[in-house]
C-alpha cells in the first residue's frame, strides 16, 4: 500500500518558510533547497530566538533564500550583503546575523567586503554556496571555477586560478571555518548549529550542484550524479591545514571536508569596547554589553 | 524452536505534497533503506512525485525530508499504539 498524502502542515521546516511563496525558483534537484533544509533545521536546534536572528542575502540564485526564510530576512543588492550586515550588526548587537550567498555574490564582486569582514573578525556568520559560477545569469566564470571549467565568458575552458575559499577565511582571521557539500546534510547542520552559535566571523563553505548551468555546460551528468561523485570523493579531515584543500580542477580526486579552524579571539566590537576604554576611561560608553 | 520476533515499538513514515515535488528523485536516491520509489503518475505541473512504496523498510530517519529541496517530502519515527 502506498501512503501519498497531500498535506505538508507538519513538516518541521515549515514554520520558517514563507510558504505563500512556494514552490521557489530554484530548478530540480538544485542543491540550495537542500542546504536550506539544514539550515532551517540548525535554527530550530541552536536556541537563538527567532526575533534575535536576521539573515541577509545578496543577488543570485542563492540570493533568493532571504526571500524563503519567515525570519526578518533582507535581499540587499549583489555582492553587498556584507557590507549590509555590518551595519545590521554594528547598529544591534543583539541580533545574530547570517549572511546566505552565492560564490560569484560573496567572493567576486563581494570580495573586499569578505575580506574585511574576516580580518575584522565580525561577530557574523556566512554561508556560502558555491556552485562554481554565477548561474543566475547564465553561468560566467566566478572566482571560484577550478581549471579547465567551461562558462560562457571562458568557452575555450578556465586558465586563472581559483580561490581557495577555506584558506582565504582562514588567511584573512575567520575564528570558525568548515565547508561541507550539498550530500552532508547533517554535517552542514551540525556546522550552521557551530557557526550560529560562534562569537566572531564564522564561514561555511558548501559545494552545492546547479544542473542547469555548471554540470550541464561542463558534462557533468544530474545533480544526482554530482551528489553521488560527492559522496564518493569527499574526504573528512577536521582540522587541515587550509593551504591544501584548493579544489583546482573540475573532478578532483578528492574533496577535503570538515571543520577546519575552530578558535577563539576577540571579536569586532569586543576589541573596540576594550580599546576605547582604555583610552577614554569613563567618557566612554561600553557599546552593545 | 523459532522465537517469536520481537514486536515493533516505533513505525517510520514519510509524508509526500505531490504538488510542490519537481521530481528530482533525490529523496529516492538517498533513502537508506529504499523505502521510496518514484511514482508513474504525474503532478499538476507534469513531475513524476515520489510515493512511500514500502513503509516496512522505512526506520523513520528523516533523511528524505533533509535532502528535499523543495520540502515536499519528509519522514518522521511515530509510536506505534498498544495493541496496534
Ligand atoms: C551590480 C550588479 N552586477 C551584476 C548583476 C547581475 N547578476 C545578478 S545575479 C549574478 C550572479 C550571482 O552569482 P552567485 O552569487 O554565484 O549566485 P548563484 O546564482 O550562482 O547562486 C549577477 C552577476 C547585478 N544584479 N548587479
Ligand atoms: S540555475 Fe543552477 S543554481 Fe540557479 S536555481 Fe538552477 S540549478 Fe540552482
Ligand atoms: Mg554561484
Amino acid at each position: 500500500m502506498s501512503v501519498v498524502v497531500d498535506s505538508i502542515k507538519e513538516n518541521p521546516v515549515e514554520e520558517f518558510l514563507r510558504t505563500d511563496r512556494l514552490p521557489h525558483v530554484w530548478c530540480t534537484g538544485c542543491g540550495i533547497g537542500t542546504t536550506v533544509n539544514c539550515f532551517a533545521r540548525a535554527v530550530k536546534e541552536c536556541g537563538i530566538p527567532l526575533d534575535e536572528l536576521a539573515i541577509v542575502s545578496g543577488i543570485g540564485c542563492t540570493g533568493r533564500v532571504a526571500g524563503y526564510l519567515k525570519l526578518d530576512s533582507f535581499h540587499t543588492t549583489h555582492g553587498r550583503p556584507i557590507a549590509f550586515a555590518t551595519g545590521l550588526h554594528l547598529a544591534n548587537p543583539k541580533l545574530k546575523v547570517v549572511v546566505y550567498s552565492g560564490d560569484g555574490d560573496l567572493v567576486g564582486i563581494g570580495g573586499n567586503h569578505f575580506i574585511h569582514a574576516a580580518r575584522r573578525n565580525l561577530d557574523i556568520t556566512v554561508i556560502l554556496l558555491n556552485n562554481f559560477t554565477y548561474a543566475m545569469t547564465g553561468g560566467q566564470v566566478t572566482p571560484t571555477a577550478p581549471l579547465d571549467s567551461i562558462e560562457t565568458t571562458t568557452p575555450y575552458g578556465v586558465f586563472e586560478e581559483n580561490f581557495n575559499l577555506p584558506h582565504l577565511a582562514a588567511s584573512c582571521g575567520a575564528v570558525y571555518v568548515a565547508r561541507w557539500t550539498a550530500y552532508h546534510v547533517m554535517q552542514v547542520k551540525k556546522a550552521m548549529v557551530e557557526a550560529l552559535n560562534k562569537k566572531g566571523f564564522s564561514f561555511i563553505e558548501i559545494l552545492s550542484p546547479c544542473p542547469t548551468i555548471y554540470l550541464r555546460r561542463n558534462r557533468l551528468g544530474s545533480a544526482i550524479d554530482e551528489l553521488k561523485y560527492y559522496k564518493e570523493h569527499s574526504v573528512i579531515q577536521h582540522g587541515a591545514d587550509t593551504r591544501e584543500v584548493g579544489i583546482t580542477v573540475r573532478r578532483p580526486e578528492k574533496i577535503i571536508v570538515g571543520k577546519f579552524v575552530d578558535i577563539e579571539k576577540p571579536d569586532y566590537l569586543t576589541a573596540m569596547n576594550k580599546h576605547l576604554s582604555e583610552v577614554l576611561g569613563d567618557k566612554y560608553v561600553r557599546w552593545g554589553e | 524452536m523459532a522465537t517469536a520476533q520481537k514486536k515493533k515499538k516505533f513505525r517510520g513514515v514519510v509524508i509526500v505534497a505531490p504538488e510542490r515535488c519537481k521530481g528530482c528523485a533525490i529523496c529516492v536516491e538517498f533513502c537508506p533503506t529504499g523505502a521510496i520509489t518514484m511514482s508513474d503518475k504525474f503532478n499538476s505541473k507534469g513531475y513524476h512525485y515520489p510515493e512511500f512504496t514500502y513503509p516496512d523498510k522505512c526506520t523513520g530517519c528523516g533523511l528524505c525530508g533533509m535532502y528535499c529541496p523543495d520540502f515536499a517530502v519528509y519522514g518522521f519515527r511515530e509510536k506505534i499504539a498498544e495493541g496496534e
